[in-house]
């Protein structure tokens, strides 16, 4: 059952916003209008979640922490490609191994369908190479950063330097600054919120790379966030909370700016969905935060 | 599936006046199919209000309540710092006027023997007493109450009818705290959607003990609701989540009241 259809349907024609539904599925591809989805995407439009994690989360088990369970249910709410990191990638020293894996696991999924985006530490002996090997190696589109975990700030030379290798390399950059609540977080693992400011001087100055910020909405001010995005930066809306929080964060940055991720499986994948639908967006709106900003961000001019 | 929303404020939304305030909010829940929603304290916080503080709260409340009388419940915002007045707020806006049930905050621990005199008068009015209980790794708040304080307090009260709003948010603590307490209702709202919350609560309290709700405006109504629509328990359990756990927790004194639903 996709998300749409577990609603009292009659209730939620009558009070929806026929454009809302551009925000949905299958069940809401026939609402969806067409004409903003380019051509050859079959049947339903594109719909990229660039939030996706595999593997275990160390402190209990998720729904969908298996990689095909989590692709089968990615796939049913409508979802047509995905971007995964791995936990592994958060807690392993051995990153290499841990982006072979993750490589492997995404290319068994075929065709494509899910993204790896490994991991590199800057603070690791050896790190160039980790990136190295993903963009060449592993022909990724792009890696994962989790500096509260790896323990760096983004004001640290390595980072920078990081940047500028990306950068050269064509390497799309995800920066998750939470994975959690900090009230909520294991007594034996607590991690700061990351300062996103440091980012916006390093992106204004213009690193090659092409950034996005993964789950900032606890580390950010809404300000803050209009800085990022105007010095180049894309946001995802995981963690945007309030009600009606993606459609103020459109109006408050710029649409081209804001993509699509859910923090599956740690986060239902519902969540980020129905926020489409509580902010009824525009179908052109819609539809660059579902697919379209990704895309750009796959195919840089 | 039809659903009621245990948990809004008058928050996170722009305008002037309450009832302005939640017309927008109802704008949202509209696009979620949320049908009732119940709403309490007014539209400036403070964690240890006085007795004029609690009175201006929820007259704002009452006059949000009155604009929407099929869409939204009201319940009477208490601190059992100001017992005396509380007690009044309670029988005018409860016994006397059109609210349902009882918000606490975080001005005093619920465990506390201070909070007896309210709790009986709550139950005698067939009122549902909603405590934000949280358990924060960055520590509680001085008078903020954990899951294991309402399960003290419950147990005291066995004829009255609790909720935990948030569930202690540090769920997997609060479950185990709450479930062998059955006249406590887990509530799933303001903590961050994380996947697994609904299960364990349907599993380790029931499903007839398991509430939704969102605390909007601060909190999204959709980040919320997908706990519910994302679990993977079944379609009964769902309905019972959304809206009927809720609903049999408020007929008594809606019933009471003449309020046909």
């Amino acid at each position: 059952m996709n998300t749409l259809s577990a609603l009292n349907r009659r209730e939620f024609v009558q009070t929806a916003a026929t454009a809302a539904l551009a925000g949905f599925g299958s069940a809401r591809a026939a609402a969806a209008p067409r004409s903003k989805a380019p051509a050859g995407t079959g049947r339903h439009p594109a719909w990229v979640d660039v939030n996706v994690t595999l593997g275990r989360w160390p402190f209990r088990r998720l729904p969908f922490d298996e990689t095909s369970t989590l692709v089968g249910k990615l796939r049913q709410q409508g979802v047509t490609a995905a971007w995964a990191g791995t936990f592994d990638g958060v807690f392993h020293h051995d990153l290499a191994a841990a982006n072979a894996r993750l490589a492997e696991d995404c290319r068994r999924q075929g065709r494509g369908w899910l993204r790896p985006f490994g991991s590199v530490n800057p603070k690791l002996p050896g790190w160039k190479r980790d990136l190295q090997q993903c963009a060449e190696a592993h022909q990724m589109a792009g890696i994962r950063l989790h500096p509260t975990y790896h323990g760096y700030a983004l004001d640290d030379a390595a980072f920078a330097q990081l940047l500028v290798l990306a950068g050269r390399h064509r390497l799309i950059v995800q920066i998750v600054a939470d994975l959690e609540d900090e009230r909520t977080q294991h007594p034996l693992a607590r991690v700061p919120h990351a300062n996103l400011q440091p980012l916006v001087p390093l992106l204004r100055a213009g690193t090659g790379a092409r950034v996005v910020v993964l789950n900032w909405a606890r580390s950010a001010s809404l300000p803050l966030a209009k800085q990022l995005a105007e010095a180049g930066a894309c946001l995802d809306i995981a963690t945007v909370e309030n009600v009606g929080g993606v459609d103020n964060l459109v109006r408050q940055l710029s649409v081209d700016r804001v993509v699509f991720g859910s923090h599956a499986p740690l986060f239902y994948f519902e969540s980020a969905a129905l926020k489409l639908q509580e902010s009824a967006l525009t179908a052109e709106t819609s539809w660059a935060i579902r697919a379209g900003n990704a895309m750009r961000l796959l195919s840089p001019v | 599936m039809t659903i009621w929303d245990a948990h809004i404020h008058l928050s996170g939304v722009p305008g002037d006046t309450p009832e302005a305030r939640l017309e927008r909010l109802l704008e949202y829940a509209d696009r979620l199919g949320i049908e009732r929603v119940c709403v309490f304290m007014g539209m400036k916080w403070s964690y240890d209000p006085s007795p004029d503080d609690l009175r201006q709260q929820n007259d704002e409340v009452w006059r949000a309540i009155r604009h929407f009388p099929e869409r939204a419940f009201g319940f009477v915002y208490l601190n059992p710092n100001h017992l005396a007045a509380s007690l009044a707020e309670l029988d005018r806006c409860v016994r006397d006027g059109p609210m349902v049930g009882v918000k606490l905050w975080v001005a005093r621990r619920c465990h506390e023997p201070a909070l007896d005199p309210l709790v009986r008068r709550a139950a005698e009015l067939k009122a549902v007493v909603l405590q934000h209980t949280y358990l924060k790794a960055t520590g509680n708040l001085p008078g903020e109450s954990t899951p294991t304080d309402l399960a003290q307090l419950a147990a005291r009260h066995p004829d009255a009818s609790f909720i935990a709003a948030h569930t202690g948010a540090d769920w997997e603590l609060g479950i185990r705290a709450l479930r062998d307490t059955p006249n406590v209702s887990v509530e799933l709202c303001g903590f961050d959607p994380t996947a697994g919350v609904t299960e364990m609560a349907v599993r380790e309290v029931g499903a007839a003990r398991v509430l939704y709700g969102s605390d909007a405006g601060g909190r999204s109504f959709a980040s919320q609701l997908a706990k519910v629509l994302g679990a993977q328990i079944s379609a009964a359990d769902k309905q019972l989540i959304l809206r009927d756990n809720l609903k049999r927790l408020l007929t008594p004194i809606l019933q009471t009241k003449g309020i046909r639903i």
